[in-house]
């Protein structure tokens, strides 16, 4: 127990010092851009924590972030890289969407499983397309994933624009490529009132993320996944077919994107459009990296880069810093975890640090 | 259809196939030395992002082109430096950390393009070079002799890379610290500074093909002016089974079925257009389903070297 | 730099993460000698090895050459002072010719282009003059093991060593090659080179050197010139006490048949034939011996067994059903453990704790799981206890197993193969790389097994091992069953005979 404290305290540490070093190096680009690094850094990350709306948004962008930054894990955990989260959103966006108009009267307690249903079975699908390639053909999944996102993206917004188009965006000839408004009875409940957009979703978030915990360590199905993800050879000699479950895993993986997918239409925007998936699927990389790749890790680590995203997107409106400055960060917070993992690993290098901290403190 | 207007499509799909692979040449030449070195550099695609955006900038507000590719270049040379740095010196996993460097080549680019453009502009772009009798022949003049000069780099790249590769004692350090580094070490081979001399030089080929994109080809910026290209080239190192003319095969190959795609699409078809611009990376995406061979890749691809490893 | 006459290293010490690899070792080798550093598998040899040759950097230590002081802080500077290598895992590039591998070393005047003929022409000489005979415009992938360690030893010789280091140089090799190798040796010493030769059989090094080093948990525990010393001697040595091989009991009544190979063909991975034709039957209670030079096709047969391997012709019965080309899973369910070559990486999961390790085959059934749970109390009390009857040596049940040393790892393997009280055992190489106690136990663990009337294929390049524990063996050569023979009939020039090809009485 204690030694789980310091394991988690350690993480943290090292964590945050990553985070600081993607900011010092973020603070050059804005040094050679003109910009005063702390008017930026201020706002992105004071703003967003000092109002209801700031909590409230990262609380909204935390949740697909949790989903897809789960679904990370898991093709992680199984030695996959899937950085095919995007289209795996838009796809279970525009599914989940379209189920959701199909079945108008359906009772709520019923509908939103389905459209939940629909929204991961076919980003699982478009995710096991490319896990099936590797498995199979040995593709190298993030340039087969990369390549499904340019592919999703085009069919979603044939989508949008054409068969699934708001009938009313035609009759009023404005052609806004978006679907018609969810029937009531298929949308998440706002929390609290006063006009914020947090919503139900999260607790459906929150719920998924213990099952999935539960699913990886307690289950004999998560004991072949990870054992398939630590050493194939090994799970082979094991008897567990490694191709199956390298499949299961980026299905998996893709279902989560495609509830994070789901959650957005049915929860936040109530109709598929353009713009829905955020980048979410590149920033539920970091979340996942932050997370340690540990479904329970990725909560507060979706909420943190939530809460970034929002204040990027506040420090635009108030100091009109670019807000794709924190993909660039991002970029940089990726780089300073993995590489902070050779500190990690290396127990030569781990003592050392160790010994550091508790001389300074 | 006459033979004749088929003849001349056919020459103007070629002409065009020429140009746009050029930049494909520039990025998959410069991964293949990097991933002959045992490096994955995923980040192709941030640093062309990054290459186009200097290269376009310094060409728009300084009104130099040159000056915009050298400093594009040099550019890629940070950004190589920088991958190096955390993939060969930090051991980081490869795969990962080229995600890293796209997503940051990616926010730098779309923050300084705000910040100091902001809107569609563009430029005159790179002319192309008359040579003389040559680009006066009937057909060929057209086809091979009418291009921009960094269509013609990009090609002479190809016999370059070859040689270096294969005929000098740096290329023949380069295929062993990729294969097996231990053995290249033992014989006195400096192995991670040969991996940092393959990134970065493969980070400055990378930038130079983004520049291509925004000074020589599309004359303008815009964030999605790399459009996946820098994935694409990556695939047609696996597709070119990490051999110099089997990469140029790859990126006229590609070219030319895209620049056929192009042309039926443009012909008035009732496709969907959505469809038809899913078309090349349906192709990428084949061309790595078919072309999956296991020995080809250097064996010691994304491992990193210690020399104290016991293993 | 002159020739080197004489070669010292002392008082080196080299620290790893949590071992002392070498603890003041002092080492002096001159020309024209052979100095055998002799030691058990991680006595410090290839680590002080690897310190002369430049790959380790010594935490204190003098490396002394001709009496001067010399820096060695890569293999580049070992290799102009005159030390060639030639390491026990052949550094060697596969993918790339002789020549080229020779060329790597080489400093060309020009940036711009190699003498690649030059080179060979060179090579051609100094094989014809060693009577080496290798074709360097072989790519070094389509050599063979032998012609490989050739290569290492051209290699050397033409960067002008005159001192060789060879690390378990017969390890890999037939016995017939061995002899070609030590007459090879015998006629480069007298020409003046000196020569540092590291192995852990004692025949070979009474046989070859002048003088002995011994290693013992990193620390020299004895010098001596050969002729004052015996085989006895330096087993105790080496083992810092008496070494009794345990007295096994033959046996005469052995059980029906339970597993029985039938023309079995199968191809490797690079779509070669790697069995031909194989024909094996294990009885119950029976240890049957596979001996061979390694990479004959015991990995294939292995692993054709155990269902790992698809084999394309022939059949493999168990317990009278075929299992050939049956799931890993269907098989393991009927009974049959496997103990791999690869212990790290096949026999476990490196990153997985010693208790998920410990179930890696029974996490499936009851009590362990319960429809798909996993029952955790379960698995904790079965693993604590598992742990200490089988004397698995890990700070707790949730260390990674990565953490464990070799021997620890391979009791744990054991140990989950042998509680499954399968009907069949597959030990291939069981103790390669493992220290007298846990080999000691080991082989214990293994004839009590088969007392209690387990058959069993042994697969082990240790002669020694073979004769001492086998009740038949059957020697495999190029990818075919050469002969089976009775323990009692094997004497070891027979066993190196067959294992060389050479089938009495069938020339």
């Amino acid at each position: 127990m204690r030694n789980n404290i310091i394991k988690i305290l350690f993480n943290i540490l090292v964590l945050s010092i990553s985070f600081i070093v993607a900011l010092l190096f973020g603070s050059i680009i804005l040094l050679i851009a003109g910009v005063n690094p702390l008017v930026a850094y201020q706002a992105m990350i004071i703003r967003p924590i000092s109002s209801v709306y700031g909590l409230s948004e990262a609380l909204v962008r935390s949740i697909p972030l949790m989903m897809v930054g789960i679904g990370i894990s898991i093709a992680f955990r199984s030695k996959m890289i899937n950085i095919g989260g995007e289209g795996q959103i838009q796809l279970g966006a525009v599914a989940a969407g379209a189920a959701a108009l199909a079945i108008p009267g359906v009772p709520k307690a019923i509908a939103i499983p389905i459209i939940i249903l629909v929204g991961f079975t076919v980003g699982g699908i478009w995710g096991g397309i490319a896990g099936w390639m590797k498995a199979k053909l040995s593709v190298n999944e993030v340039l087969s994933t990369v390549m499904l996102n340019y592919i999703a993206f085009q069919l979603y917004l044939f989508l949008i624009r054409g068969p699934l188009i708001d009938p009313s965006e035609i009759a009023w000839g404005t052609g806004v490529p978006q679907t018609a408004r969810m029937p009531d009875s298929t949308i998440f409940e706002r929390l609290i009132q006063q006009g914020q957009r947090i919503h139900s979703g999260i607790f459906i978030a929150l719920i998924i993320a213990i099952l999935v915990y539960f699913l990886l360590w307690r289950t004999t199905f998560g004991f072949r996944l990870r054992a398939v993800g630590e050493e194939p050879k090994a799970a082979n000699y094991a008897g567990i077919k490694v191709d199956k479950y390298l499949i299961l895993a980026m299905v998996l993986s893709g279902g989560m994107a495609g509830i994070a997918g789901t959650i957005e239409v049915i929860g936040v925007h109530h109709r598929v459009l353009e713009g829905l998936s955020a980048n979410y699927g590149f920033s539920g990389i970091v979340v996942a990296l932050f997370g340690r790749l540990h479904p329970i890790g990725v909560i507060p680590a979706s909420f943190f880069f939530g809460l970034l995203l929002i204040g990027a997107e506040m420090m635009q409106r108030a100091v009109n810093i670019p807000s794709a400055l924190v993909i660039s960060i991002q970029g940089l917070v990726i780089l300073a975890v993995v590489s902070s993992n050779l500190l990690l690993e290396n127990p030569k290098y781990r003592k050392k640090f160790l010994g550091f901290l508790m001389q300074n403190n | 259809m006459a033979i004749n207007e088929i003849l001349n499509l056919i020459l103007r799909i070629l002409t065009v196939a020429i140009a746009v692979s050029a930049p494909y040449l520039f990025a998959a030449i410069g991964e293949m030395f990097s991933q002959k070195s045992g490096v994955l550099n995923l980040g192709v695609e941030g640093i062309m992002m990054l290459g186009a955006f200097v290269a376009f900038y310094f060409a728009w507000a300084y009104e130099s082109i040159l000056l915009g590719i050298i400093l594009a270049v040099f550019v890629g040379a940070l950004m190589g430096l920088l991958m190096s740095f955390v993939s060969v010196t930090l051991k980081a996993k490869q795969g990962i950390s080229g995600i890293g460097l796209y997503m940051f080549g990616w926010g730098v680019a779309g923050t300084l393009f705000r910040l100091f453009i902001g809107g569609v502009e563009d430029i005159a772009g790179l002319p192309n070079l008359h040579l003389g009798f040559l680009s006066e022949l009937p057909i060929l003049g057209k086809l091979l002799f009418s291009h921009n000069i960094l269509v013609y780099l990009a090609f002479l790249l190809v016999p370059i890379s070859w040689y270096v590769l294969y005929k000098t004692s740096w290329g023949l350090k380069v295929r062993a610290v990729g294969s097996t580094p231990r053995a290249a070490d033992t014989m006195g081979t400096n192995v991670n500074k040969i991996r940092y001399q393959c990134v970065i030089l493969g980070s400055m080929l990378a930038a130079l093909g983004g520049a291509y994109l925004s000074v020589a080809q599309a004359n303008m910026f815009a964030n999605d002016l790399v459009a996946g290209r820098g994935f694409i080239a990556v695939a047609l190192v696996y597709f070119g089974r990490w051999k110099p003319f089997g990469i140029l095969k790859g990126a006229m190959l590609f070219s030319i079925a895209n620049g056929f795609q192009r042309w039926y699409q443009i012909s008035g078809s009732t496709f969907p257009y959505e469809v038809t611009v899913i078309f090349p990376y349906l192709l990428i995406i084949i061309v790595l389903a078919l072309s999956h061979e296991k020995f080809a890749e250097p064996t010691a691809l994304t491992v990193p070297y210690d020399r104290e490893f016991k293993g | 730099m002159d020739k080197i006459k004489s070669l010292e290293m002392v008082n080196i010490t080299k620290k790893f993460p949590g071992v002392i690899a070498n603890k003041d070792v002092h080492l002096k080798v001159e020309s024209g000698e052979v100095l055998a550093l002799l030691g058990e598998n991680g006595a410090g040899k290839t680590t002080l090895m690897n310190i002369l040759y430049g790959l380790y950097h010594p935490n204190s230590g003098r490396i002394l050459i001709n009496d001067q002081e010399v820096k060695i802080d890569s293999p580049k500077k070992a290799l102009d002072l005159g030390i060639g290598m030639v390491h026990q895992h052949f550094m060697l590039v596969p993918s790339l010719t002789v020549t080229e591998n020779v060329a790597l070393g080489i400093k060309f005047k020009s940036k711009f282009s190699m003498d690649l003929d030059n080179v060979a022409q060179k090579i051609k000489l100094l094989s014809k003059k060693h009577d080496l005979n290798i074709d360097s415009s072989l790519l070094i992938s389509d050599l063979s093991v032998g012609e490989r360690q050739k290569v290492e030893i051209i290699k050397a010789l033409y960067f002008n060593a005159n001192i060789l280091v060879l690390d378990e140089p017969t390890a890999a090799l037939t016995p017939q090659e061995t002899d070609d190798l030590i007459k090879w040796l015998r006629s480069v010493i007298k020409e003046g080179m000196g020569v540092i030769f590291i192995s852990h059989k004692l025949n070979e090094v009474m046989n070859v050197s002048d003088r002995v080093e011994v290693l013992r948990n990193g620390k020299n525990v004895f010098s001596t010139p050969i002729s004052k010393t015996n085989i006895n001697q330096l087993a105790r040595k080496m083992a810092g006490h008496d070494v009794e091989l345990p007295t096994v009991e033959r046996k005469n009544k052995f059980g029906n048949t339970i597993i029985e190979l039938e023309n079995v063909w199968a191809k490797n991975e690079r779509g070669l034939d790697a069995l031909r034709g194989v024909n094996l039957t294990i009885r119950k209670g029976e240890i049957l011996g596979i001996a061979g030079v390694s990479g004959n096709g015991q990995k294939e047969l292995a692993e054709s067994i155990t269902g790992l391997q698809k084999i394309y012709k022939g059949d493999i019965r168990f317990k009278g059903e075929s299992i050939a080309n049956k799931s890993v899973q269907s098989i393991i369910d009927k009974g049959m453990g496997y103990i791999p070559e690869d212990r790290l990486h096949m026999g476990t999961i490196p990153g997985f704790k010693v208790k998920e390790n410990l179930i890696l085959k029974d996490y499936l059934r009851s009590p362990f799981s319960k429809i798909f749970l996993l029952d955790r109390t379960y698995i904790k009390d079965y693993c604590k206890s598992t742990v200490d009857e089988y004397d698995v040596r890990c700070p707790n049940i949730n260390t990674p197993t990565h953490a464990l040393s070799g021997g620890n790892i391979q009791k744990l393997i054991l140990s989950r193969e042998l509680k499954r009280e399968p009907d069949a055992l597959v030990a291939s190489y069981p103790i390669r790389g493992v220290d007298i106690a846990a080999v000691q136990y080991i082989h214990e663990k293994l004839l009590e097994a088969r007392d209690n009337d387990m058959g069993i294929l042994l697969i082990t390049e240790e002669l020694d091992e073979l004769i001492n524990l086998s009740d038949r063996i059957a020697v495999i050569y190029e990818d075919q069953i050469l002969d089976v023979i009775d323990t009692a009939e094997a004497d070891k020039s027979k066993l190196g005979l067959l294992m060389a090809g050479i089938k009495e009485g069938s020339r």
